[in-house]
């Protein structure tokens, strides 16, 4: 099927860095609390109290609107959603409509080697409701239970245009949109319910399905697969794609209609006049210098300063804690050899074990490792054992790594052998194997491939192949 | 009776009285603590501006660990976890709070017919409304059963009753006051009022309540810098008194119109110069603020499903039967009527027709006030068209009703102060003058208020009491 597919997001992000709450000082630290411990009069909308702006998250979302290149808006104001919900307080729910405090932005996302440029219609904030907790499953529960903690939480809502031409492009973006929001350290990306993602979807030509509830990244791509493949099916049976809107379920991986165009949701939006219009244009200025360098520029740097290749620089800015992980570790050994190590080994070996760079080991001892390696003690295939082992190991609870490279290289016997011993074992090896020396001598190249190996076998793997290699073809014309 | 010795006697007499009467002003009492207050007060434990000075609270108003209804029944039983900050304040400066004062359900009305807890009664003649939607907060002052009460006025709700009741009453700039606890009926127009015997309890009252709040964004800190009863001062010369000519228009009672342009006319002898000034679009005032009003109130009531708090009966069902089995039974008839259509005036389609044009519209007025107080230093006019009408007189007539609210509206839309100041009576019932002012411009209006007051004899208590 080559039907062009056209996809744009609505992703919401809870500024879950920021202490309090969007109108109110409760704390936004309740992941772990008892359900309803964290809320006050404002967050459970008990009569006559009244919302009060937080200050930073609107500092907080004009930051993310300046690092999506947007414009930001002279005022902003506040709406009133209203739906009636038993996680939603108040029966409305504060957010923005006309004036958002963002708009028309742009970033480019990297797909299959080249850049496309994907633009931002919009960037709004709005207060999350609570959450439902049933018992069981929906189907069965006889009750519903109500958390409030997570009532007023703030989010920022950051709507695309349809320029999102693949469900692999869309969690590429949405990748880029995450860290992006780390590298402005207003996003914790890893925090259960920090990203929700609505995604629009249509075939060229064909009416647009909105897909709601997609909670994890990749259950992104999961359901846009998904729906793309039923529009195609719909499409070759000859039925037609009706325009509506679709849950998708994540553990059946299925999207199931939610309601039709007829059905739309009314929600009465008007100006919510227990906010003020906030005159915003004139924060940008001092914002814009607290702006960090974001992934795009940091790889540009990178390249300039560490002499390292465009692919390296691109895995290595992805992430605001890879960044920072490697600048410390290229900063105490060559940067070079830091990045193969970092972006190659370390970021291979997290990626293959489905970790975070925050599960791995300190750069000190990455650091450790790497000296370990050039001054010879250990050899690649060592210090990448020394990896595996300290990230197989993992974290004790008080978050400090099991072991020390230093004990895994002792305690494994991983220390590079001493050149007599290969020398030894080298004439072992050309001893115990005098066909492949007969081999060897008469032309077959391979032949010594075979006896590196033996000797490699021999060292259990301690010995320096390169090294092997000379000692052999020194040996073999000796004799 | 003799003066009391102490404020716990005075707090008691007080109570004897309110527990003998036929007003029913208030739905809770606060008798406990308030005594107990009292005799704090008397120990020299509580001071303040207020100590002492028995003080009620419309219902709407939250009161911490008090019930708090706004007279629905949706509300039965909750007691709020906090104190508005008007309250807080009032506690700090050591008021006795005597209780919880009836009003209109969700001060959706003109007579605090619609409470729940029946209707309030006038103190001036028991078959007559006391004005609403603060009737309660009015006639208890009126009927000395406290000496102040705070009020919310969304349309007129403080300076209607005080008009019928013969009473004082501030209807403050919109922010001058915190609406933090204010339980929210029309959010963009209502805000808490001084009822009193006289312009200096109010002005007293308003002294104590007045002052920006950083958890009421829409509140300003103009007051801080502002003491209201500094300006309790006998002169009126050399100001200009401007008189509205729509605000006397088709419908109002003659001794009405007789009664406040006698008051000009007095004002007028202390020196002030008056002259007629035109407010042209003060005739769509009714329409804009019914709009604004319901649309709000829409949104604003939605949060009561009996679910959290208040009213929960019957079985539980499903969720949508549940909170629509409870709001059928909890809200009142007027209130179901402003719900409904203000849900209609905000949907799709009509957004613009309806809320977008009655802003349109409140902005001409906001003009026209604007307009108008570039020649003139204050507005006098008819608070009410006429005096207190009879029970049930209205209440199967809505549009009669809403009429009423004419000349209070057009303040509430342009956001300005106002303060309705007894001068006359129609018969035994009592008729008030409204005097209008710039925003924040409440201490001219106090000066003018209290200068009228100190050269009438309009401050009388109702028969009987």
């Amino acid at each position: 099927m080559d039907d062009e597919v056209i996809i744009g997001l609505e992703i919401h992000c809870q500024l879950n860095k920021l202490n309090s709450k969007l109108f109110c000082g409760c704390s936004t630290k309740h992941h772990e609390a008892e359900p309803n411990t964290h809320t006050c009069p404002v967050c459970l909308g008990l009569p006559g109290a009244l919302p009060v702006i937080n200050k930073k998250a609107v500092e907080y979302t004009i930051m993310v609107g300046l690092a999506l290149n947007c414009q930001i808006a002279e005022h902003t104001q506040f709406y009133r959603k209203n739906y009636y919900y038993p996680d939603l307080p108040r029966g409305f729910q504060i957010t923005q409509y006309d004036y958002p405090i963002a708009a028309d932005g742009i970033i480019t996302v990297d797909t299959d080697g080249h850049e496309r440029t994907i633009r931002i219609r919009r960037v709004h904030m709005e207060e999350d409701p609570g959450r439902l907790v049933h018992q069981g499953s929906i189907e069965t529960s006889k009750f519903v239970l109500v958390d409030y903690n997570r009532s007023g939480m703030p989010l920022i809502e950051v709507v695309t245009e349809p320029d999102l031409r693949s469900p692999k492009e869309a969690r590429r973006f949405i990748n880029k949109l995450r860290n992006i929001l780390e590298y402005l350290d207003v996003f914790d990306g890893s925090l259960p319910g920090a990203l929700r993602v609505d995604a629009n979807i249509s075939l060229r030509g064909g009416a647009r399905a909105e897909v709601k509830n997609i909670s994890s990244y990749k259950g992104v791509e999961r359901a846009l697969l998904f729906e793309i493949s039923r529009q195609q099916n719909m499409k070759r049976r000859g039925v037609k794609v009706v325009q509506e809107t679709r849950h998708y379920d994540d553990e059946r991986n299925c999207t199931i209609t939610l309601r039709s165009k007829e059905q739309a949701e009314e929600y009465r939006y008007f100006p919510e006049a227990d906010l003020v219009p906030l005159s915003v244009s004139g924060w940008q200025h001092a914002l814009k210098e607290k702006l960090p360098e974001l992934p795009d520029a940091k790889r540009e740097r990178f390249k300039g300063q560490y002499g390292i290749s465009d692919n390296h620089a691109k895995v290595l800015t992805a992430e605001i804690r890879v960044a920072n992980y490697y600048e410390y570790v290229a900063s105490k050994i060559d940067p070079l050899l830091a990045a193969t190590w970092v972006a190659d080994y370390l970021k291979g070996e997290l990626n293959y074990r489905d970790r975070d760079i925050r599960d791995a080991f300190g750069p000190d001892k990455m650091v450790y490792i790497l000296q370990q390696f050039r001054s010879g003690v250990i050899t690649d295939k060592g210090a990448v054992e020394v990896i595996r082992t300290l990230l197989d190991e993992g974290v004790s609870p008080n978050g400090e790594p099991r072991s020390e490279p230093q004990d895994v290289i002792r305690n494994k016997n991983l220390a590079r052998v001493e050149s007599d011993v290969t020398r030894t074992a080298c004439a072992e090896v050309l001893k115990e194997n005098v066909a492949a020396i007969a081999d060897f001598r008469s032309g077959k190249a391979q032949a010594l491939n075979y006896l590196v190996g033996m000797v490699m076998k021999k060292t259990r793997g301690r010995a320096d192949p390169a090294e092997v290699n000379l000692l052999l073809r020194e040996l073999l014309e000796c004799t | 009776m003799p003066a009391a010795s102490s404020y716990a006697e005075s707090a008691q007499r007080t109570f004897e009285r309110i527990e003998k009467s036929k007003l029913n002003a208030f739905i809770t009492l606060n008798k406990q603590q308030a005594l107990q207050t009292a005799r704090d007060v008397d120990d020299g434990k509580v001071t303040g501006r207020l100590a002492g000075m028995t003080v009620a609270v419309k219902d709407c108003i939250t009161t911490k660990g008090l019930q708090t209804t706004c007279a629905s029944k949706i509300l039965t039983g909750y007691v709020p976890p906090f104190d508005a900050e008007v309250v807080a304040r009032l506690r700090h400066e050591g008021a006795v709070i005597t209780g919880k004062t009836n009003m209109d359900e969700f001060a959706m009305g003109t007579s605090t017919e619609s409470s729940y807890y029946g209707p309030t009664r006038n103190p001036w003649d028991l078959t007559r409304v006391p004005g609403g939607s603060s009737g309660g907060s009015a006639a208890a002052v009126a009927g000395l059963e406290s000496r102040m009460a705070l009020g919310t006025d969304t349309g007129g709700s403080v300076r209607c009753p005080a008009a019928f009741c013969g009473v004082v009453g501030i209807k403050p700039t919109y922010g001058l006051v915190s609406r933090y606890g204010v339980v929210e009926y029309a959010n963009s127009l209502e805000q808490v009022g001084p009822i009193a015997r006289n312009v200096p309890d109010a002005a007293l009252l308003l002294d104590v309540i007045a002052g920006g709040d950083p958890k009421d964004s829409t509140s300003v800190a103009e007051a801080d810098k502002v003491t209201y009863t500094d300006h309790l001062v006998d002169d009126v010369k050399g100001l200009t008194i401007g008189v509205p000519e729509e605000f006397f228009g088709e419908g109002l009672d003659k001794r009405v119109e007789k009664a406040v342009w006698d008051g000009i006319m007095t004002l007028n002898k202390l020196g002030a110069d008056y002259r007629k000034v035109s407010l042209p679009h003060t005739k769509y005032s009714l329409s804009a603020y019914y709009i604004i009003a319901m649309c709000e109130a829409s949104s604003n009531l939605a949060r009561f499903d009996g679910l959290r708090y208040g009213l929960r009966t019957g079985k539980d069902e499903n969720w949508h039967t549940t909170f629509s089995r409870i709001r059928a039974e909890g809200f009142g008839a007027e209130v179901k009527r402003r719900i409904m259509l203000g849900t209609y005036a905000l949907s799709e389609g009509y957004y613009g027709q309806y809320y977008l044009k009655a802003l349109q519209v409140r902005t001409l007025i906001k003009n026209d006030f604007e307009r108008a107080f570039k020649d003139v230093d204050v507005m006098a006019a008819p608070t009410m068209p006429a005096p207190a009408f009879r029970l049930g007189e209205k209440t199967d007539d809505p549009l009669s009703m809403y009429l009423a609210d004419v000349n209070t509206l057009p303040v509430n839309l342009a956001g300005i102060p106002s303060i309705s100041v007894p001068c006359g009576f129609a018969g035994r019932l009592p008729i008030g003058m409204q005097l209008m002012g710039k925003f924040f411009d409440e201490p001219l209006l106090i000066r003018t208020a209290y200068t009228f007051e100190c050269n009438t004899d309009f401050q009388k208590l109702p028969e009987g009491f």
